[in-house]
């Protein structure tokens, strides 16, 4: 036993050595492909911001009146004067207590648990038309405003990397973070299942006209 | 075919054969040979006529669609693939499903980059032509939008497969497994979550436990033998096979290593499923096994009794499909179908049965079965877990009426 242990552990290092000079990359860099980024590349690509504790947030600052003249430059055309939406812009504002309602207005005030990620995701992905255009000081005066639109900070309120994770926002504690699914698990039956004359049709889409055609060139009908 | 199941089709052939199909239609000049037609009299075009090619005109119908009333703009917007004329488990790289969020970017792969940095040893930055030179890996999954079937939450609504189901496709990819290329870097101890971004407008971003990263995540570069298109992340993105569409950044750009999730925007103002009580389940990426008939559909009516052969799709995110049922009485009574090789981990999965229609109502439903014994569940059951406003995961049994001329309708069950 220890000899056979003696031959093997010498074989296994040469299979190894071989396995990460040609297979697998199990040290880093053993491909050698690429250039290591340097910590200035890294800073002009680094733009996240974790939403639970504003981890990645810049350097800052803006009010609630700057952010209602940003916001009536650049986003109050989709969004409404006051977060209530044009055509099928989202609101940004109201549904408050309307979740357990059969139709709920998911908002930032409703809705979103952190505010930080209202900061990252203007700055990632806002104004549609030029994203990620907007200062450091435009989003966090952005997101003073709306958060002031949504009745979670007073008027006098000043967005920055320490305020914006103190903000409580109203639907923080009611996401559960883990899947419980699978939550439904019937078993397979093959026959007399159902009684058939329990069988009923609960619902249909034949007459709803909600359908746009499937053959033929493209269909631009509008709602009904 | 095999003996036994060719003598089983017999006797189903025989008795559709008793009632008596449709009489041919007299037509001497095609009966009477010779019977050309003008294409067989005549030279076609030559090999470079078409130098990509594309399908016969008379397919031109078999398109991309999109709803223009569900969205604000067509940049944030779907279309959905025409699963009603598809064949197989393959969607043709034209035919896959889109999603944007800040419209198709136009991307030149000689200026693309991928940054990899964070809790690792060496962060990298990967042009195009490094990534190219990892060891490549070729596998075929399906992705499906969460929001598939959203519609049909509270109450039927699209009466049509492609509008109800289309946001569903399938190809083969190829590029370098993540695990490759996260290894090349150098994995801090301390890392838990992978941050991956995109390069279009939105700069869409997710976060992923490290352990799905490291398990059979792809950053790919061709889809179905070719480069990915624009429309699926040209040049680079990333496939996480049988978790939420959403999680597949295109046009991927950047993969950060982290202790803890990032709650993006896409993560908690949407893809969380609200649920009755007002409690949201977010990190809800699994798509769970799903099934759908997809001859008879709305699209594809009946053309008079007679022996048909129902055929559907089946897939699942925990892996393999194990099982399909078919009813064709609104789920009193069901019948195995037979699944079609290749049955793949977490990719679409084909299954048909024969059937003589024998001209009564029929309702034509299918229930998949997955290898983990997960049971594809009805509405009804559905809803009982999570009422009905959840926009996502709606992976419930679906139900085709077919009335006594062949036509076809979605309808819900009770």
């Amino acid at each position: 036993m220890y000899s056979s242990r003696k031959i093997c552990l010498p074989i296994a290092a040469i299979l190894l050595a071989f396995a990460g000079s040609l297979a697998g990359a199990t040290e880093p860099g053993s491909f050698g492909y690429g250039s290591v980024a340097t910590p200035a590349q890294i800073a002009g690509w680094d733009i996240d911001v974790r939403g639970e504790d504003g981890t990645g947030l810049p350097p800052g600052k803006g009010t609630v009146d700057r952010g209602a003249e940003v916001y009536a430059e650049q986003c109050a055309a989709c969004h409404g004067t006051f977060g209530e939406g044009e055509g099928r812009y989202p609101k940004l504002a109201g549904g408050v207590g309307s979740l357990r309602d059969e139709r709920p207005e998911p908002t930032v005030g409703s809705y979103w648990p952190f505010a930080p990620t209202l900061w990252d995701y203007i700055n990632r992905a806002m104004p549609m038309q030029a994203p990620h255009t907007l200062s450091a000081d435009e989003v966090y005066a952005l997101t003073a405003y709306i958060l002031n639109l949504n009745d979670l900070v007073p008027n006098e309120f000043v967005a920055d990397r320490d305020s914006l994770p103190k903000v409580k926002m109203r639907n923080r504690d009611n996401f559960v973070w883990t899947d419980p699914r699978p939550d439904t698990m019937a078993k397979p039956c093959m026959n007399d299942c159902v009684n058939a004359a329990d069988v009923r049709i609960s619902s249909t889409a034949e007459g709803r006209n909600l359908t746009p055609r499937t053959t033929g060139p493209l269909d631009t009908m509008q709602p009904k | 075919m095999g003996r036994r199941s060719f003598l089983g089709l017999g006797a189903v052939l025989t008795g559709s054969l008793a009632l008596g199909g449709k009489p041919a239609i007299a037509n001497p000049a095609q009966e009477s040979p010779p019977a050309d037609a003008p294409w067989s009299q005549s030279i076609g075009a030559g090999v470079v006529d078409r130098p990509y090619g594309r399908p016969a005109d008379t397919e031109a119908s078999v398109i991309r669609r999109n709803v223009p009333w569900l969205t604000a703009s067509a940049e944030s917007s779907v279309s959905f693939s025409p699963l009603q004329d598809l064949h197989g488990i393959i969607t043709p790289n034209g035919l896959f499903f889109e999603r944007h969020h800040a419209g198709r970017p136009d991307v030149d792969p000689a200026q693309h980059k991928l940054m990899i940095h964070g809790l690792v040893e060496r962060p990298l930055l990967l042009t195009m032509k490094d990534i190219m030179r990892f060891p490549s890996v070729s596998r075929i999954h399906f992705i499906e939008c969460p929001a598939n079937g959203g519609m049909n939450w509270r109450a039927a609504q699209m009466n049509s497969l492609q509008f109800s189901h289309g946001m569903v496709s399938c190809a083969e990819w190829t590029g370098v497994r993540l695990s490759t290329l996260l290894e090349e870097t150098g994995i801090k101890k301390q890392a838990k979550w992978a941050m991956v971004e995109g390069a279009d407008g939105a700069h869409m971003n997710r976060s992923l436990p490290l352990d799905k990263c490291l398990d059979d995540c792809l950053v790919v570069y061709a889809q179905n033998g070719e480069a990915l298109r624009p429309e699926q992340g040209y040049p680079l993105r990333l496939v996480v096979p049988g978790w939420e569409g959403n999680v597949n950044i295109k046009w991927l750009r950047r993969i950060k290593l982290g202790e803890k999730p990032w709650h993006s925007r896409e993560e908690t103002s949407k893809y969380t499923d609200l649920m009755p009580d007002g409690t949201s389940r977010g990190f809800t990426w699994l798509i769970d096994a799903k099934s759908v008939v997809t001859f008879p559909c709305p699209e594809k009516p009946l053309d008079g009794p007679g022996l048909y052969e129902i055929r559907g799709l089946a897939w699942t995110g925990n892996g393999r499909v194990k099982r399909v049922d078919v009813s064709v009485d609104g789920g009193v009574n069901w019948q195995t179908a037979r699944l079609h090789e290749p049955v793949l981990s977490k990719a679409l999965t084909r299954f048909s049965l024969p059937w003589r229609w024998d001209g009564r109502p029929a309702l034509v439903a299918s229930r998949v079965i997955d290898e983990t014994g997960y049971v594809q569940p009805t509405i009804a059951q559905l809803r009982a877990q999570r009422g009905s406003n959840s926009v996502y995961h709606n992976n419930s049994i679906q139900t085709w009426q077919v009335k006594p001329d062949g036509s076809v309708f979605n309808v819900q069950l009770a």
